[in-house]
């Protein structure tokens, strides 16, 4: 319970740090911590495999990418101009009620279970790759496309523009 | 390691998905959106295996799975997009890209 | 067609239909292949199509001669099945049908052969071969219609026919519609297609009323249906009523009086037509409709009186006409009607055989007098035509002139033709026996039955007989005139003298008709009675009169002395060119109006025709146009509407409607405009509104 909290916590503390934070490098850091305890909850709820994935994919690939754009842009920080004054109290005190309303939802009820000492198997990368090839194998391949789709997307994107900037 | 009602870590879910949201709400830098984006990914994705873990299914983790899967290519799309608006634009502040208005 | 039924039973009856089909297939050969065949090759099949018909009804003759005369129906097809109306289009051959099939077909034949070479020769005719085409046409319209006329199995056939032929009528009577007698330009046909057809309308009027009046009281138009509950109810006011529309349709068709003055006028078509039309078959179709609806008649004496004696009068009437006039098919003209009254006035009497006889012989030698007639004109116009040319070579201009007002056939321009046209002399002689009623011509027979009836019958027709003596005296007496003035004496023109005989294709089939003319009272002599005894089957109650040698006697010396008289007037003393007709003097005003045909013409013109006239002109100007439309439609109506207008226009639509549309229109643009501002293009601001949205329904759902 403790260790959970703590880990709530610091899950909590860095989330608000990539919201708070003027520079879009130091919001990047933020939400690869942030990943990485997350990555430590699915350790604690017995999933190791997408404890791990979620290192590489987003924690790696993706906060890498977003690095290499926010350098690739040069634009880590923007000029203070806000022309929404009145979006962000409102988007905040939204956001408080939100919040409010998700915890008395949670706690009003009885709890919807325990998550006790995990079983060493359940989440294990090999329990994954039999479902992934047997119940889910259609939406797996079907991800293996949009994947190809998304890569052809991006090229196609950036190529042509990079035409049209010559023209 | 005692027990953990999954209620918490719902709430847990919740208040990271509303940071996420409050995120896209009133950051204006594009890349920031996007990352608040992921959070809000994220905090499903928390939820999805307290759950799977809590019903001892392994259901939940496969849809997470897919859900990585799903972000990645949206990040991929998503990045070179911004990349795109930025080359025309010279700036990633959303606010900038106003043009659909009444 | 029905070939199977004549097969197995031996008999014809089955044939029927074709009696209208032959017409009309050659009718219909003419007109789709007629543009591209000689003048020759559409008359031979017109009178192939007519004479198959002859050929038919000759079949159909022997058939009903084979089986005792009875009645056969046949069934050609559905027509009208309405509630209680149930008509069939069904043949009906009995023994007075054929009569009148074998008449017209027969007679209608001879005429068609005999057209082929007027209509070449007549002056306005100028080897236009499409019009040549559309006479044949007609005629093989007019057979086909006379056909469903006397074939028909109930009035409302009979009617299709009876309107078919008054059709065929109107369109032959204006058939040069665009020239006079004379070959000048002028319109004077068309106007008497039109008076015929207008006189027709109202006689057809009271037979549709009559037909109306059966169909009402009896439930049918079928003749034996009809027949047979009159016959069970009598009822003497609805019979009566009937019966007496049914002869002003008769009067209409047949040109008794009062509406007798189409037949005249119609002599403006071309002569075969006044033949075949106008004097032997379409014009009977009234006396024929009488002996059809016998058993009616019979039924009520009073009507059938007023048959009789209308047709008396007629018969009298237009013979007074007929001694005044010159034109010799206006003689001729109104000889029909007084012959024609001759047959009312016997069918009114109940000697329905008489009147049946007296049609069929009549056929024969008024068809033949007005094809004789045609025959004379024609030579009077070769005549002039060779004049014309003779002449033309020095004077042409005065030859022109004489062109214009040449009429071959007024009878004052004739005189001594016996010399140039021997045949068409013995020819019409023939006719004139007959019609005057010299024994042993066929018409001494038909008339003289006519007349014995009519003295057999004094007590219940009283009058009858001396107005039919009279009018037989002023037949012999107006054909004597006409004899004297067109074939004795002097030629009263250069013309006369050089007038030539007609062609063997118009003088043969005008033999036949003079050997029927002559010989026609074969089919009914006293003694043999074979017409009455054919009839017999069809019509009830005839009975063979008795040969009276009193009556016969005094007709046939009354047609004498009338002969001699006209000897005396016109033979003794040939009329020379120019003189007044020697009657003038004696019989003064009386001879005007003979001469103007009594001047009932005119008389209908101020009785009937200007008012209506007058009233057309008051209701078309100042009812119509000026009240009607000046007033009521201007002041009125238009007014009233741009008033209403107005007011719908200014304060309502504008006003009213028009400010409400402005309103909500108003109400539109500034609320989009407001709102307008909520779609401000900033992304996150969208995305508050959902979360406004997802935090509402949130609570919503953990409030409730």
């Amino acid at each position: 319970m403790t260790v959970f909290i703590i880990l709530a916590l610091v899950a909590i503390i860095t989330a608000l740090g990539m919201l708070i934070s003027r520079n879009a490098v130091y919001s990047a850091l933020f939400l690869v911590l942030n990943f990485a305890t997350v990555a430590v909850f699915y350790l604690l709820l017995g999933a190791p495999f997408i404890a791990i994935t979620q290192v590489t994919v987003y924690a790696g690939a993706i906060m890498v990418l977003f690095l290499f754009v926010i350098m690739l842009l040069g634009t880590d920080e923007l000029e203070d101009t806000d022309n929404l004054t009145w979006q962000r109290p409102l988007a905040i005190g939204l956001a408080v009620v939100l919040v409010v309303e998700g915890i008395y939802l949670m706690l009003s009820q009885n709890t919807l279970g325990f998550i006790t000492t995990p079983s060493e198997d359940l989440g294990s990368p090999q329990a994954i790759g039999d479902m992934l090839f047997s119940k889910y194998l259609l939406p797996f391949e079907a991800t293996s496309i949009l994947l190809l789709v998304a890569m052809v997307g991006a090229i196609v994107l950036t190529v042509k523009n990079k035409k049209g900037e010559q023209s | 390691m005692n027990a953990v009602p999954v209620n918490y870590y719902i709430i847990l879910s919740a208040i990271l998905f509303t940071i996420g949201a409050l995120g896209v709400l009133i950051r204006r830098n594009a890349l920031v959106i996007f990352m608040s984006i992921e959070l809000m990914l994220n905090a499903a994705n928390l939820a999805l295996v307290a759950f799977s873990s809590a019903n001892a299914q392994l259901d939940g983790q496969i849809f997470v799975f897919f859900i990585m899967t799903v972000a990645a290519a949206e990040v991929a799309v998503g990045l070179a997009l911004i990349v795109a608006v930025f080359r025309t634009k010279k700036s990633i502040d959303v606010d900038q890209i106003n043009v659909l208005k009444g | 067609m029905n070939l199977s039924e004549t097969v197995n039973t031996g008999y014809f009856f089955g044939l029927v239909p074709l009696l209208v089909f032959f017409p009309i297939a050659g009718m219909l050969f003419n007109m789709i292949f007629g543009g591209k065949m000689s003048e020759k090759a559409i008359g031979t099949v017109a009178s192939a199509a007519s004479g198959l018909t002859f050929v038919v009804a000759v079949l159909l003759a022997y058939s009903l001669s084979a089986t005792h005369g009875e009645l056969h129906q046949v069934f050609l097809a559905e027509w009208i099945h309405i509630g209680e109306l149930q008509l069939d289009w069904t043949f009906r051959v009995d023994t007075l049908s054929v009569v009148m099939m074998l008449v017209v077909s027969g007679v209608g034949t001879l005429i068609h052969i005999y057209a082929i070479g007027y209509m070449h020769e007549d002056v306005r005719f100028k080897d236009d071969v499409r019009r040549f085409r559309r006479f044949f046409v007609f005629l093989n319209l007019f057979i086909a219609m006379m056909m469903i006329l006397v074939s028909g199995d109930s009035y409302l056939m009979l009617f299709v026919g009876w309107e078919g032929v008054g059709l065929c009528s109107f369109l032959l009577i204006g058939f040069w519609y665009d020239f006079n007698i004379l070959g000048q330009k002028s319109t004077e046909n068309a106007e008497a297609g039109k008076k015929a057809f207008i006189a027709n309308r109202v006689g057809d009027f009271g037979f549709l009323l009559a037909m109306f009046t059966t169909f009402w009281h009896f439930g049918s138009l079928q003749f034996d249906a009809v027949f047979e509950s009159a016959s069970h109810h009598p009822d003497p006011v609805v019979i009566s009523a009937i019966t007496l529309f049914m002869l002003i349709g008769v009067t209409g068709k047949s040109a008794q009086v009062p509406l007798y003055v189409w037949l005249p006028d119609a002599m403006a078509g071309p002569t075969p037509v006044s033949a075949l039309i106008h004097a032997a078959t379409m014009v009977t179709a009234g006396v024929y409709l009488v002996v059809r609806s016998a058993p009616l008649y019979n039924l009520v004496h009073s009507t059938s009186y007023i048959v009789a004696m209308i047709g008396a009068v007629t018969a009298l009437f237009a013979a007074t006409i007929a001694v005044g006039q010159y034109d010799i098919k206006k003689v001729l003209a109104y000889s029909t009607i007084s012959q024609l009254g001759f047959m009312v006035a016997a069918v009114g009497m109940g000697a329905y055989v008489a009147g049946i006889f007296h049609l069929a012989t009549h056929a024969f030698f008024k068809a033949l007098l007005f094809l004789s007639a045609g025959s004379i004109i024609l030579g009077m116009e070769r005549g002039h035509h060779h004049l014309a040319h003779g002449h033309g070579d020095h004077d042409d201009a005065d030859a022109h002139h004489d062109e214009e007002v040449f009429d071959p056939g007024d009878m004052r321009n004739m005189g001594n033709l016996r010399k140039q046209m021997p045949v068409t002399f013995w020819l019409y002689m023939a006719g004139t026996l007959a019609l005057a009623g010299i024994f042993p011509f066929a018409g001494f027979w038909s008339k003289d039955e006519i007349l014995l009836d009519a003295k057999l019958h004094a007590e219940h027709y009283p009058g009858v007989y001396w107005l039919l003596a009279a009018a037989a005296f002023l037949t012999a007496f107006y054909m004597g005139r006409q004899i004297w003035m067109v074939f004795f004496g002097k030629e009263r023109t250069e013309v006369a003298k050089h007038a030539q005989e007609s062609p063997p294709v118009m003088t043969v089939p005008l033999m036949v008709l003079a050997f029927l003319a002559v010989f026609g009272g074969a089919l009914n002599l006293p003694g043999s009675h074979a017409l009455t005894h054919w009839l017999e089957h069809t019509i009830e109650g005839v009975h063979a009169g008795e040969f009276d040698f009193m009556v016969a006697g005094v007709s046939t010396v009354l047609a004498l002395i009338a002969i001699g008289i006209s000897w005396l007037l016109y033979g003794k003393n040939p009329l020379k060119a120019g003189q007044i007709d020697p009657l003038k003097k004696p019989l003064g005003f009386v001879f005007t109006g003979m001469e103007n045909k009594w001047f009932v013409d005119e008389g209908y013109g101020a009785v009937i025709i200007r008012p209506f006239e007058k009233l057309a002109k008051f209701l078309s100007i100042d009812l119509d146009w000026n009240f009607w439309h000046d007033w009521f439609h201007n002041e009125v109506v238009y007014a009233g509407f741009q008033g209403l207008a107005k007011f719908l226009a200014d304060p309502v639509d504008m006003g009213i409607i028009n400010a409400i549309a402005d309103w909500l229109a108003e109400i539109t643009k500034r609320s989009s405009e407001k709102l307008s501002s909520l779609q401000n293009g900033f992304v996150r601001s969208y995305a508050l509104s959902v979360l406004v949205g997802v935090v509402m329904i949130l609570g919503y759902l953990l409030l409730k």
